[in-house]
């Protein structure tokens, strides 16, 4: 019997009140953004934003909670840009949305430093069980940072994986780490591919086992189930075979927007024995109602070879700071009770 | 031709690069006091006197533009808090469910559209008829397009984006008819999305075709557009059913300058030569040197002088010096052209012909 564990991609928007305190006290131009110094005051206020964005989950009823990363203010970008490391330097556009982040600049060598864990071990003493971690892919912080130091980009993506996996390896325990991989869908690894090179330097030196392998080195350091979740569209095919390849529990599968080619993936390719299904929209406030991703479950276990899943994890298509804070929380609430009518039906 | 009607009759140099700004200017300090103060419930001040701020911030930054020497002037956007958010206030089947991120601590009120679009109230003929009483100079409109109004907003009603964005192009093409009406003579088309998304330029065409359809031949139209990459819409935007195009190439240093040199440049062009993010004031020399790259594109009578994009963000005197160093450079190069100094480049020798 396939359960549904209802959970959420974390990247939650700060709620309103907050978003007016934070600016006040932080400043809203990009010199006063997150660093590695915040002050005590602000510090608290993160704290208190963490702990009621914990209590809203527990209140919509979600079977896995995650931290939230209300601190996160360069989005997925976050674990560099507050890296001694690593210089801030203009504000660039966030893949294909109308957001921006701090483009973040490797200057020297990546150690793990503790930033992500701290949120982490805040959050472990307030919730008993279903703890969820939140990371970038390795291959997507990567491609959203910029080299200066390593000066091979595949070095750079097996050093962004190390530090990550310094990072994931001080983590209190949790039950799930789920790494948010965009690029995969956006950017591809290109090399040894022969379409679409020349887009990109980063994509057109990496190569589907350099992903393979810098998934491993993350999924290798945390005693967790791996969930690794690519979105905005399906992996080309290669692409999928080779996260296919690496330890990972459940691969991803945004159902939202490109369900076909998901599913394509799946009939032809076969997948894990749990899967990640992106099933309401992180982008548009039109609330799905819980039927209606019950039926986006069905149709993908319906048209796809494997007899029946272990695991759906059932999140939002892509990450939740783009919703205002009341359709997040209405989002919440479909995603639990669709886990809900798996139970009672 | 749409640009005769625009130069002012003491104009003294007989070449005329008309200069303008986008749009948007930095509000007086007071404005946001006084907004703060209109939205605070417990504040006595009310909508008469919060209407009565914007309409002396209104007259206040027109004559500033003229005090710059502008030949076409706006009144700096004093009513309007944000691109996308205050058409939405005014069409129906839009609702607002509270800010969302666009980076760090800054956030808009994207609207969700909810029910099927319709015309409500007017969305900027006031507007314009107060700046037109209060100004000296000809005035220009600036307004959000329809596909950068459709891609910023939350679709709930609509099958596609690109349905809701023609929808939306219907009432633009009802507000510019009241525009045109009440004796608007230049318009502005925003569609910063369209950089975004370049590959949707078809869609952004065919919602102009709806919007200009009925615009009268001595209507000055622009599409501005900013912040992309111009290689991936031209030439295929010289398609498109309007007079000017204003382009932002300043604040790149003019990379893309080549671009629009094959093919040759058929409309008016309006050319960024000062930088909107940045807080120093350009020299007026350093203007006339980025004008005499313009002068690369087209010949004098096509060419437009404006900022890269609307100027809201700069401190409000930053503003004021490159408007009025714009005009300066402006001013500098038309009698250089007049006396013959300014060596042509291939467009200047076709408009010496």
């Amino acid at each position: 019997m396939t359960r549904i564990v209802s959970t959420t991609t974390g990247l939650y928007p700060l709620p309103d009140t907050a978003k007016e305190e934070l600016s006040d006290l932080k400043g809203n131009q990009k010199e006063d953004l997150i660093g590695p110094d915040l002050d005590d005051e602000t510090e608290a206020v993160y704290d208190r934003v963490r702990a009621e964005l914990i209590e809203t989950q527990a209140d919509a009823g979600l079977n896995q909670v995650v931290e939230g990363q209300a601190r996160w203010d360069d989005m997925l970008a976050h674990p560099l840009a507050v890296h001694e490391a690593v210089e801030t330097r203009g504000i660039v556009r966030y893949y294909d949305n109308n957001n921006f982040y701090r483009e973040p600049v490797v200057t020297d060598e990546l150690t793990a430093d503790g930033d992500v864990a701290a949120e982490l071990d805040d959050a472990a003493s307030q919730v008993d069980d279903g703890l969820q971690a939140v990371l970038p892919g390795p291959y997507s912080l990567a491609d959203l940072g910029t080299d200066e130091y390593y000066g091979d980009p595949a070095e750079y993506l097996a050093a962004v994986a190390e530090f990550l996996a310094g990072e994931a390896g001080a983590f209190p325990d949790v039950e799930t780490l789920l790494l948010l991989d965009p690029s995969l869908v956006e950017n591809p690894p290109r090399a040894g591919y022969d379409e679409g090179e020349g887009e990109d330097a980063f994509s057109d030196a990496i190569e589907g086992e350099a992903v393979t392998d810098a998934i491993d080195t993350l999924a290798g350091a945390v005693d967790a189930e791996v969930v690794v979740y690519p979105y905005w569209g399906a992996l080309d095919e290669k692409t999928h075979a080779h996260v296919l390849d690496a330890d990972v529990d459940a691969l991803g599968y945004d159902l939202v927007s490109e369900p076909d080619d998901n599913v394509y993936n799946v009939q032809e390719y076969g997948t894990t024995d749990d899967v990640a299904l992106g099933l309401v929209d992180g982008q548009n406030t039109l609330v799905e109602s819980p039927e209606t991703v019950r039926e986006r479950v069905d149709w993908f276990t319906g048209s796809t070879p494997s007899e029946e899943y272990g695991t759906v994890y059932a999140v939002p298509n892509t990450e939740l700071f783009y919703l205002p804070e009341n359709k997040v929380e209405a989002k919440l609430e479909t995603l639990a009770n669709a886990a809900h009518l798996e139970v009672t039906a | 031709m749409t640009r005769d009607q625009f130069r002012p009759p003491e104009h003294d140099n007989e070449h005329f690069l008309l200069t303008t700004v986008v749009g948007s200017y930095p509000k007086p300090k007071w404005l946001h006091r006084a907004r703060d103060m209109w939205n605070d419930d417990e504040n006595s001040f009310d909508d008469d006197d919060f209407e009565e701020a914007k309409n002396d911030a209104s007259r206040l930054i027109t004559k500033e533009h003229e005090r710059a020497g502008l030949d076409v002037v706006v009144d700096g956007e004093m009513r309007r808090n944000e691109m996308v958010e205050y058409f939405a206030h005014r069409i129906d089947g839009c609702e607002f469910n509270g800010p969302v991120k666009v980076w760090g601590h800054n956030y808009f009120d994207k609207p969700s559209v909810v029910d099927e679009v319709e015309y409500d109230e007017e969305w900027l003929i006031s507007e314009y008829e107060f700046t037109a009483a209060v100004a000296d100079r000809p005035v220009k409109v600036p307004i959000t397009g329809p596909y950068t109004l459709a891609n910023w907003s939350f679709n709930e009603a609509y099958e596609t984006d690109e349905e809701l964005a023609y929808e939306l192009a219907e009432l633009v093409n009802e507000e510019i008819e009241g525009l045109v009406e009440a004796g608007a003579r230049y318009i502005q088309i925003d569609e910063p999305a369209l950089a975004t998304t370049p590959d949707d330029h078809a869609i952004v065409g065919e919602c102009l075709e709806r919007i200009t359809a009925d615009v009268p031949a001595d209507v000055r139209l622009c599409l501005h557009v900013c912040y992309g990459d111009y290689s991936r819409i031209y030439p295929e935007i010289l398609e498109f059913p309007v007079d000017e195009f204003d382009i932002e190439l300043c604040n790149k240093d003019y990379e893309q300058l080549d671009v629009f040199k094959d093919p040759e440049f058929t409309k008016d062009l309006a050319f960024g030569v000062v930088d909107a993010h940045v807080g120093e004031v350009e020299s007026v020399e350093e203007i006339e040197a980025n004008i005499r790259k313009a002068l690369e594109v087209v010949p004098p009578e096509q060419l437009t002088i404006s900022p890269d994009c609307g100027l809201k963000l700069l401190p409000r005197e930053v503003g004021y010096g490159k408007m009025e160093n714009l005009v300066q450079a402006a001013r500098n190069v038309e009698a250089d052209l007049d006396a013959g100094e300014i060596s042509a480049g291939q467009s200047q020798a076709v408009a010496d012909d």
